[in-house]
């Protein structure tokens, strides 16, 4: 059985974990949609003059007619900044399987040629599938969930953040 | 009846017609295209959604342009296209439709878009794709004789909406040869299940299908009475062959009467937007001054239209292999 | 050979009567009914469930010979016809090449009476080739055995040679059968000019290039004097103008299509090639005016139209694809469902393809189950249920839209002058 810290104090420690380095990067970009409201946060409370950008994965998945593109909305990529050779970090809440963030990888390499890219993620739960890793991990679960179980991160209306667990759902590409 | 384009779940299936599609899925691909069109923008235009994918880009009837925009949207997902032009005298002398198809599934293609100069052409091979359990192969639309065109049906939805937003308010005209129009029928099924304020349609009774008016259509003959305060006007292209077959006089009396010159788009709303699904025949159904003026958007609507399309085969790929 | 039919519903349509009595039988025509203990028959049907009618006469099915071997043949035609208890087939002349010389003609009804199964009539054509320009052998043709002259649905566009060919026949006394179809309004049709044609973008057929033609034939055959029968009319707006022709006395006739009493341009559903008839199926409205017309005797006669195609000219777009539907076999069920639809008795049902029939075709002795008629009969279940499905279907055209639906009343036996031709 794993006990999830609270999401905020999970929070906390990853911006003081990225507050010493922040200076190694020119932008921040958020994986849909929780690593996007992470980004957001760590931009506004650490580097309100870095740049911003958002991802959805969606197009980049390895899966699709396996899973089709789903009910939820996809949402568009959002890079305001020349990703030529420029230094990101990559954020999103949950690492996994690792496939979401090679995703991602490739997608930010259709527009440019990054100097470094770099991850942060709020929760590692292990069970790698690709050779991934991240640099900044606020928490990491000492025992794997099960594979039908899905952890991601929720915002309520005040802007604060939820770990949440989902069931009956097949894997995703976390 | 279920429309042979849904599958046992109502899913897409294949995209054979605007006529008989759900609300939600006509939404759901207009939503679909959005982030589709910021790839569109970037600077590497291209996604690796369908890669590996064989799409066989099958047309019977030429027409260079809709199958370059299939190319392009294909592409952009990174699958491989194949162009075939199979003109349809070839076919019937020998080798029949069908046969064509078998022997494109048994090169393992995974999806057609098909071009044919008779109406229906794509409900046949998506029957015999049925029968020969060969499910997973889709097929796209892309111009049945005078039936259905519903990629340009949807594209013309999403510009309509990229600049009209909300449809119960507005009121559209379409403009011209609706008879032999495939556009035609399919923007009139698109905005009907939108639920439209009020549909126009405006032409020379030689070049109207009997009974409009169950379309919830408004017929005008006076092209002058019916663009009266439209906010969207839907030109529709005057093919060269109509002139023979007493169908109209000539070009000239045709533009006199039915054609958009500045003038008569000046009674349309001030913000009332100009279609037209090309290619363009200048001083004939629409004059220069209005295609190139401020209201036209008939360049945006082939950008658009290359999202609209990698939409609908994202969409179905991606509803292949769900059991 | 003397047959008894035991405990059948016998259903006369010509007097309009039924009765529950054994049917008997001698040297091939009916002798007699009731109990009859005195009779002594040499083989006795036992019928009982069953409704005996006089055998189904169908004025208008292609049997595709000579000629389009490939889509049915006579033996495999007059087969899927005795399976539909009919036994009197009326054939048009369009086979390759068209009925219109005397040895066709002969040679037809040679290798047909061979194989023992139904009669057939065969219809010649009117002008040689069916081209419209140069009359044919008419009296020659009906000198060994054309039932009357015609051209199928080959209009003949030239008014004058339609005029002549009129005269022509009129001088013979010769029917003339025709399709009323004008040649320019129907030219690039496929499906009827209304609603669902509009919708799917198939080439219309208006209402008005049947009633033109019809207009044409009706004022030719007045000027002329010829007798003359329209063949499956499909539009309402054609029967106040055939009203107006029987009205004035004009020796006119007119029959319409099974399928056009069962099936509305909505039966099109998505591009369904099978509904791609001539005449094209047309609107709910006009179906059951059809089908009214039919009850008032306004329309004498109800025809299978058939004509079987083979399934690769069904596989194509639908205009592409070859019109016609199979019949024979759906005549019966078909005129049934139209009689319970109209409320009508048994007796009354069957009329337009058993008694009408015969007298169009001046047949006295069929149609009928009086005394002395021949004994061609159909022995039928009028409550069995049955689908149809290309299995279920003798006819090598296995093209009708009601492909997989369920039909009622089902032939158990076919007599042809007393002699069974067909049992299940």
């Amino acid at each position: 059985m794993n006990l999830l810290p609270e999401a905020e104090t999970l929070y906390a420690r990853l911006r003081e974990r990225l507050a010493p380095d922040i200076d190694r990067f020119d932008a921040l970009v958020g994986i849909h949609s929780g690593g996007v409201w992470l980004a957001e946060r760590l931009q506004r409370e650490l580097a309100p003059a870095k740049a911003l950008g958002s991802i959805d994965i969606s197009f980049y998945r390895d899966d699709l007619a396996q899973r089709g593109l789903g009910r939820s909305r996809v949402r568009a990529s959002h890079i305001p900044f020349p990703v030529q050779d420029a230094r990101i970090l990559l954020v999103d809440d949950v690492l996994y399987t690792g496939r979401t963030v090679r995703a991602a990888i490739n997608e930010l390499f259709d527009y440019g040629r990054p100097a470094r890219v770099e991850l942060a993620v709020l929760v590692d739960r292990g069970e790698r599938e690709l050779p991934i890793c991240a640099r900044y991990v606020a928490h990491t679960l000492p025992q794997p969930l099960p594979a039908d179980e899905r952890l991601e991160l929720a915002r309520n209306e005040a802007g604060l953040f939820t770990l949440r667990t989902l069931r009956d759902e097949p894997p995703t590409t976390r | 009846m279920s429309h042979p384009q849904l599958d046992e779940h109502g899913r897409l299936q294949h995209l054979l017609s605007l006529d008989g599609l759900p609300r939600e899925v006509l939404l759901q691909i207009l939503d679909m295209a959005e982030p589709f069109l910021e790839v569109t923008e970037r600077e590497v235009k291209k996604v690796p959604l369908l890669r590996g994918k064989s799409v066989f880009n099958l047309f019977f009837e030429n027409s260079t342009r809709t199958r370059t925009t299939f190319e392009i949207a294909a592409k952009r997902l990174s699958a491989d296209v194949i162009n075939l032009n199979v003109s349809t005298s070839s076919t019937t002398k020998g080798e029949s439709l069908l046969d064509t198809i078998d022997n494109l599934c048994a090169m393992n293609a995974d999806m057609f878009v098909v071009r044919h100069a008779s109406s229906g052409a794509p409900f046949l091979i998506a029957r015999h794709l049925r029968e020969r359990g060969l499910e997973h192969i889709h097929v796209v639309n892309a111009g049945d004789g005078r039936y259905a065109h519903p990629t340009q049906g949807l594209l013309d939805m999403y510009t309509i909406r990229h600049y009209k937003k909300d449809f119960s308010r507005l009121t559209v005209a379409i403009v011209g040869d609706v008879l032999h129009s495939r556009v035609a029928r399919s923007e009139i099924a698109a905005l009907t299940t939108l639920g439209v304020g009020e549909l126009r349609v405006i032409g020379p009774k030689t070049l109207l299908p009997v009974g409009l008016e169950q379309f919830g259509a408004r017929v005008f003959h006076d092209l002058r009475q019916g663009l009266r305060d439209v906010d969207v006007v839907m030109m529709l292209r005057l093919q060269n062959e109509r002139m023979k077959g007493a169908l109209l006089p000539s070009k000239e009396e045709y533009h006199q009467r039915f054609g958009l010159t500045p003038e008569k788009l000046a009674l349309a709303k001030p913000d009332a937007i100009v279609m037209h699904p090309g290619p363009l025949n200048r001083g004939i159904e629409i004059d220069s001054a209005v295609a190139d003026g401020p209201r036209s958007v008939i360049l945006p609507q082939v950008t658009f239209g290359i999202a609209v399309r990698m939409a609908v085969m994202s969409l179905l790929a991606g509803q292949g292999a769900q059991a | 050979m003397r047959v008894r039919i035991r405990g059948a519903r016998l259903v006369d349509p010509r007097r309009r009567q039924e009765e529950l009595a054994d049917l008997l039988i001698a040297d091939g025509r009916i002798v007699g009914r009731g109990p009859a203990p005195d009779f002594h028959a040499d083989h006795t049907i036992e019928a009982e469930g069953l409704v005996v009618c006089p055998g189904l006469i169908d004025t208008f099915a292609r049997l595709r010979e000579p000629g389009f071997e490939y889509r049915a043949t006579l033996a495999s035609e007059l087969k899927a016809a005795v399976r539909g208890g009919i036994t009197r087939v009326v054939t048009p002349p369009d086979t390759d090449p068209p009925l219109d010389e005397a040895g066709l003609v002969e040679m037809l009804r040679f290798r047909s009476e061979a194989l023992g199964l139904a009669h057939v009539h065969p219809v010649g054509a009117l002008t040689l080739g069916l081209k419209g320009e140069r009359l044919s052998e008419m009296a020659l043709l009906a000198e060994v055995g054309c039932v009357a002259l015609g051209q199928a649905d080959v209009p003949i566009a030239d008014s004058l040679s339609l005029f002549r060919a009129f005269q022509y026949a009129a001088t013979f006394d010769l029917p003339v059968w025709l399709t009323a179809s004008d040649p320019w309004l129907a030219a690039a049709g496929c499906a009827h000019d209304g609603e669902v044609a509009a919708r799917l973008g198939l080439p219309g057929i208006p209402a008005c290039a049947e009633t033109i033609a019809l207009a044409r034939l009706l004022e030719l055959a007045r000027a002329t004097g010829v007798r003359l029968h329209v063949q499956h009319l499909s539009s309402a707006a054609s029967l106040p103008l055939l009203a107006q022709a029987k009205a004035s006395g004009l020796p006119v006739s007119a029959s319409v299509s099974a399928l056009h009493l069962a099936c509305s341009e909505h039966d099109i559903g998505h591009f369904d090639t099978h509904t791609h008839v001539i005449p094209p199926l047309r609107s709910q409205a006009d179906r059951a005016a059809l089908a009214q017309a039919v009850a008032e005797g306004l329309i004498d006669v109800i025809d299978s139209n058939h004509t079987p195609v083979d399934d690769d000219a069904k596989a194509v777009p639908f205009a592409e694809s070859e019109p016609g539907a199979t019949g024979l076999e759906l005549l019966l069920p078909l005129t049934l469902a139209w009689g319970r639809e109209r409320g009508l008795d048994l007796a009354a049902a069957l009329a337009p393809i058993t008694d009408h029939p015969a007298r169009l075709l001046g047949q006295e002795n069929a149609g009928h189950l009086g005394e002395g008629a021949v004994a061609d009969l159909c022995l039928f279940d009028p409550e069995a249920r049955w689908q149809v499905t290309p299995e279920s279907l003798a006819s090598l055209g296995k093209n009708t839209p009601l492909l997989g639906q369920t039909v009622q009343g089902r032939v158990v036996a076919t007599l042809v002058a007393g002699r069974p031709v067909f049992s299940r």
